[in-house]
């Protein structure tokens, strides 16, 4: 039974700080995924809730306890690295058992706890081999059996599934989601792939550069991204940014042309301010191609640069007013480089940012 | 039948290849191959002129003079070598090592001010060849009493050792993902036992690799031992060689015989590098 708490929680290697104060709190059984670029500091950040990193600044509690003073076996965490960490001269029942025999546990109950991670994995008829005569998948499965055996009060992951290709990493993540569900385990998962952050979170921490930018279910991150940068960087393919300035409720774009501020952001913006439009491909599609019925829309008419066809859909590359833009068409037809189509854009899905602070216009 | 065309070109140049390989391998093992022979020959078979390459006749006599057992006997204390050897060489390995892994752990894994410098440092004593101390540490040596000591060569033995044994073992721990003992230490170790339990394990054929190089550095270092040494209380093997000779006969055949006794321990070790140096035991523990 425990949640995990940040305040203000810094890390600096000398004078560089690579953390800048977060702040969270992870409730009890809740999976937390802390997503950003390389570099962020998420890394860190779960590395200091493990034990591994010093914390600068700040405090870390695991459930009541304030740990930041403590070494990492006295936190009752486990954690699945990105290389798995296996013990290369260990089976993999020794993997799995290693830290019940560390706690002096009798070895009738290693070996109960270890049947039963290996159960729950799918790892019963492995347990005789070592490491090095393990698929990247079932290396992958023993480390995670290798953090539950223990019944910890949570979880950590950093990158678990970068090392793994892509029908691998599909697979291996939907066992995690699984895992979750059986264990009920509080769980703080590092990634840098987004679909894995929107596909395994309860609540989703946007980091960059050491600061959290949104905090938020997956659906509230995708829906009401309260930056650019989260913006861009959830969702795939990414958001498409217009630079314009509003005049009469409309965002004129470089070319003069203009967009109608969306009705829900009307008065948001003050006139002649400096804006950025954005719009997820998913929201500019051909006329009678888009997603669904769409309340509020507008009409623009736009060249086919490039089209790159997926099977049910496709996705386009145009242009709006000088500036590259993505485009999805749904629906199983064929679009040449070259065509001219009648697209719509759904405005009523559509954002608007600061241009100065890149903030967005609906906080 | 047809043979596949082998290309002219190709057979002369493999042609070539073997014989050069067997040429020199000749040069190389003739003389060992030599003392060995002449170590089981009786003295008059290897002064004998014209050289008699096949030996007609093959005896332990030699070993048994040396070693003082049967009618002849030499007055080469063999066996006190022996052991001073043994000490000597064994206790300096051993200190050689807990330093070696001290410091190369120290080296993999710590950050600390000035590490390159003090790497750099122990590289360069390395090139200094132990001979060109020789006279300062003569000096030292006999001011401390430590000339005809067994302790005396120990030292220089370890520290002739400890450079090596921290860069290769340094080498072997560096190998070893941080994320092992990462893991251990969430599993439940303290550092202390992460190490034990996973980094030693992981790295001990480079340990043991270290060691018997530093075992066969002492064992077979000549130099500075012949000028340190002077009795049975510190003399060692290679020294007590020099035994043999006398002002104007030298005994070949002890001599050689007292060589292999030298060279069996070495080879035995260079067995047991070979069986470690076998590593890659770290693979498949990380990644794909």
């Amino acid at each position: 039974m425990a949640g995990i708490t940040l305040s203000g929680v810094e890390k600096h290697y000398g004078a560089q700080r690579v953390v800048h104060g977060i702040n969270l709190d992870i409730a009890h059984q809740e999976f937390v995924v802390l997503v950003g670029p390389s570099g962020c500091g998420k890394s860190t950040t779960l590395r200091m809730i493990a034990g591994l990193e010093e914390i600068t600044g700040g405090e870390v509690r695991i459930g009541q306890t304030v740990v930041n003073d403590l070494p990492p076996r006295k936190r009752n965490i486990s954690m699945v690295f990105q290389n798995y960490a296996l013990y290369p001269h260990m089976d993999v029942r020794e993997n799995l058992g290693f830290g019940l025999r560390i706690a002096g546990q009798p070895s009738a109950v290693v070996a109960e706890r270890v049947a039963e991670a290996a159960a729950i994995l799918g790892l019963t008829d492995l347990l005789d081999r070592t490491p090095a005569e393990l698929s990247g998948g079932q290396r992958q499965r023993v480390a995670m059996g290798r953090a539950i055996v223990r019944h910890p009060d949570a979880f950590l992951f950093d990158e678990p599934l970068s090392n793994l290709d892509a029908k691998l990493r599909g697979q291996m993540r939907a066992e995690i989601k699984k895992l979750h569900q059986k264990v009920r385990t509080t769980i703080v998962y590092v990634t840098h792939d987004q679909v894995e952050a929107m596909t395994l979170a309860d609540r989703i921490v946007v980091m960059k550069d050491g600061r959290i930018e949104q905090v938020g279910t997956p659906m509230e991150v995708f829906n009401n991204p309260v930056n650019t940068f989260v913006a861009t960087f959830i969702g795939s393919p990414p958001m498409n940014l217009l630079p314009g300035t509003i005049r009469d409720s409309a965002v004129v774009l470089a070319d003069n042309s203009a967009v109608p501020v969306p009705a829900r952001l009307r008065g948001r913006a003050a006139e002649g301010q400096r804006v950025i439009l954005g719009i997820r491909p998913d929201d500019i599609s051909p006329a009678g191609h888009g997603l669904g019925t769409v309340a509020e829309a507008t009409d623009l008419t736009l060249t086919v640069a490039l089209a790159e066809p997926l099977g049910m859909e496709s996705l386009i590359y145009t242009s709006v007013a000088g500036q590259e833009v993505q485009a999805k068409l749904y629906g199983p037809r064929i679009v040449q480089p070259g065509e001219v189509l009648p697209f719509r854009l759904a405005l009523e899905r559509a954002h608007l940012f600061d241009a100065e602070t890149t903030r967005s216009l609906e906080v | 039948m047809t043979a596949p065309q082998i290309p002219l070109k190709k057979r002369v140049q493999a042609v070539a290849l073997w014989l050069t390989t067997f040429v020199l391998m000749v040069i190389m093992c003739v003389p060992g191959l030599w003392v060995v022979l002449s170590a089981f020959r009786p003295n008059r078979e290897i002064l004998a002129k014209p050289p008699v390459w096949i030996p007609t006749e093959l005896t332990l006599s030699n070993f048994g003079k040396i070693f003082g057992i049967g009618s002849e006997q030499v007055a080469i204390p063999v066996t006190s070598y022996f052991v001073n050897s043994m000490v000597i060489a064994l206790t300096s390995t051993v200190i050689a090592l807990i330093i070696g892994m001290a410091g190369g752990y120290a080296f993999a894994r710590y950050r600390f001010r000035f590490k390159g410098g003090v790497f750099l440092g122990l590289m360069l004593f390395r090139a200094v060849p132990g001979i060109a101390l020789s006279l300062p540490i003569f000096m030292m040596w006999s001011r401390l009493g430590l000339i005809d000591t067994k302790m005396g060569l120990i030292i220089i033995y370890v520290s002739l050792n400890v450079p090596f044994t921290i860069w290769l073992i340094d080498g072997f721990f560096r190998q070893i993902p941080m994320s092992l003992s990462e893991a251990a230490q969430v599993d439940g170790c303290t550092r202390w036992q992460a190490f034990w339990k996973i980094e030693f394990p992981l790295a001990r054929s480079g340990i043991a690799a270290a060691g018997v190089f530093a075992f066969l550095t002492s064992w077979n270092e000549f130099a500075l031992a012949s000028q340190l040494t002077r009795s049975t209380d510190s003399k060692t093997l290679p020294v007590g060689l020099m035994d043999f000779t006398a002002q104007f006969t030298i005994d070949w055949a002890g001599m050689c015989a007292m060589a292999v006794i030298i060279i069996v321990p070495a080879l035995i070790m260079t067995f047991l590098v070979q069986k470690h140096l076998i590593a890659g035991l770290t693979f498949g523990g990380v990644k794909g």
